[in-house]
């Protein structure tokens, strides 16, 4: 009979808080697609709660327009980059963090911990002369480069705990079985830790997808975001609100297909792999 | 798990190091620089001590953005926090609720920033948004581009609706790893519900709660993008929290000096927050 008195986690009205609290999540972005189905004229105009003459013509004029498109290129080429840098230099400092004790270990994880708090506000500036002096503005490796920044110490974090939580054993067993560390360390090891992978390429791409702030600095022209072109929708006849919209449901778009492999780990990466 | 003592270790963390070093060290090196130097272009540089930290200091605009960041950060805490825990506690346990809600939850977190930001800018509006539509029919004036306090709730508002899912997420994490044998024993000891919140569960959220309010309060205290899509840190000065202020001052009118000594003082603040952050981490670690 125990499974009788499994306890019930709330009153019988407990669905209606996440189904209330799911309504408000959900509104603001109805509203988004909403409007990007509709003609500029129909949104400064009527006021109404779906498309009466549904249009395609706002994500036609983006997929059709280089300047438009090439946003989308440049953040998919930049968050790449990002994202491999970060997950491949993460691995072995993370490695190191979960199974050694080394020399100022401590303050090297605290420092990390501070670049993922910085503020990019306060890197804006000298990012942009650094970056200005090896002539790298407006390419997508600088912007790669800056969300490191964050990403680095974020991903370290992640793996270090997915890795602490493979046994030591596993490691000493194979060094015993004559494996040099890394053939081990690719061929043992990371199997045993690949969803762990997934998880902090996934945080890596989604950190570097969401920052406007450095990527709109370092960039002018070759390299521009999709999030930075989207602020230039005001032209003579006035604000273009369909395209805005769509542009803006348009980014959304990759996080919302990917969420649903990660949703049982999304709290450990926000909590730095710590839950 | 205990950890071998290993100076080798050091080359497996090298990349990063070098990468954090170049992103990290060298920028704010250069942000040190500017901070006790005076310039008048031309790449000609003048010593001026301490001139621009004592500038700062003592200009009240850097205070009053100080104050208001404050100010935003607590309201956001007071609000996010016992939201979260509660839809947390509402969230249901199995069946096929459990990912839809997971999934519709996290969506406004993978949205980019700025994007959020004309989210709401659209929504609030009172032509053409549903929130300010709705709220003009109703009779109230509302208007975030020219009233101060409607702007404050607008970005307030918008910041719960973009990370209380957070908190959320992270509580339930927390709920879930409760062995049901709690729950068994709390019924029957005749728990009120009360009781089992307040000896069961929240114990048991502390680890994740710790990290929800420090994290929350940290990306709150360093908010950019989204009240600046929103509202461009006005009317007036209203909703210009520091990073704003920054931003404005470095890359708007290029002050270099006051706007590096700005960023090492903001840096100083971040500095013992992650300070605080860490202990408290590592500590509630060790006592696991």
């Amino acid at each position: 009979m125990a499974r009788a008195i499994k306890y019930k986690p709330a009153g019988n009205f407990s669905w209606l808080v996440s189904t209330i609290y799911i309504i408000f999540l959900l509104l603001p972005i109805y509203w988004l697609v909403n409007m990007s189905f509709k003609e500029n004229a129909e949104i400064t105009g009527a006021f109404s709660l779906w498309p009466q003459n549904p249009t395609l013509r706002n994500y036609m004029v983006i997929f059709t327009d280089p300047s438009w498109y090439n946003g989308y290129i440049n953040s998919i080429i930049y968050v790449a980059l990002n994202t491999t840098i970060s997950v491949l230099a993460a691995l072995p400092a993370a490695y190191a963090f979960s199974r050694y004790r080394f020399l100022g270990d401590k303050h090297l994880f605290f420092w990390l911990l501070t670049n993922r708090m910085a503020p990019p506000a306060v890197f804006a500036l000298p990012f942009f002369q650094l970056y200005s002096a090896f002539g790298l503005i407006d390419t997508h490796i600088a912007v790669a480069l800056a969300h490191c920044l964050f990403n680095v110490p974020l991903a370290v974090w992640i793996l270090e705990g997915f890795m602490s939580g493979v046994p030591k054993e596993i490691d000493e067993t194979a060094y015993i079985d004559g494996y040099s560390f890394p053939r081990f360390f690719v061929k043992i090891f990371m199997p045993l830790i690949a969803s762990g992978i997934g998880v902090a390429a996934f945080f890596c791409f989604m950190f570097s997808w969401v920052e406007l702030l450095l990527a709109r600095t370092l960039t002018t022209t070759a390299a521009k975001p999709i999030s930075a072109i989207m602020t230039r929708t005001v032209s003579a006849s006035g604000m273009d609100w369909g395209v805005l919209a769509a542009a803006g449901v348009l980014t959304i778009v990759p996080g919302a297909l990917v969420i649903y492999f990660v949703r049982n780990y999304i709290a450990k990466g926000f909590a730095l792999g710590r839950v | 798990m205990e950890k071998t003592w290993n100076n080798k270790a050091w080359f497996l963390v090298l990349p990063v190091l070098l990468l954090v070093a170049f992103s990290a060290a060298i920028p704010l090196m250069t942000v040190v620089n500017y901070s006790v130097q005076d310039t008048f272009g031309n790449n000609a540089f003048f010593w001026a001590g301490t001139d621009w930290f004592d500038d700062i200091l003592h200009s009240a605009r850097f205070w009053e953005a100080l104050q208001r960041n404050l100010l935003f950060s607590f309201i956001i805490l007071a609000l996010e926090i016992p939201l979260g825990i509660f839809i947390a506690l509402n969230m249901p346990k199995k069946g096929i609720g459990v990912p839809v809600c997971l999934v519709l939850m996290a969506l406004p977190l993978l949205i980019p920033w700025n994007v959020v930001g004309t989210i709401w800018q659209v929504f609030g509006r009172v032509d053409i948004g549903l929130l300010g539509h709705t709220l003009a029919a109703l009779g109230i004036d509302y208007n975030y581009v020219r009233d101060p306090l409607d702007a404050w709730i607008t970005v307030v508002v918008m910041d719960v609706w973009h990370w209380t899912s957070l908190v959320v997420l992270l509580c339930y994490a927390g709920l879930v790893s409760i062995p049901d044998a709690y729950y068994q024993a709390a019924k029957i000891d005749g728990a009120s519900r009360w009781s089992v919140f307040r000896y069961i569960q929240l114990p048991k959220m502390k680890r994740v709660l710790l990290i929800a309010v420090l994290l929350r309060f940290m990306d709150s205290f360093m908010i950019y993008t989204e009240p600046f899509v929103v509202t461009g840190g006005g009317p007036g000065n209203s909703t210009t929290f520091l990073s704003i202020d920054l931003v404005k001052t470095a890359v708007g009118q290029f002050d270099l000096g006051p706007a590096a000594a700005m960023s090492i003082v903001y840096f100083l603040i971040i500095l013992l927050l992650s300070w605080i952050f860490y202990t408290v981490m590592t500590s509630s670690d060790a006592d696991n």
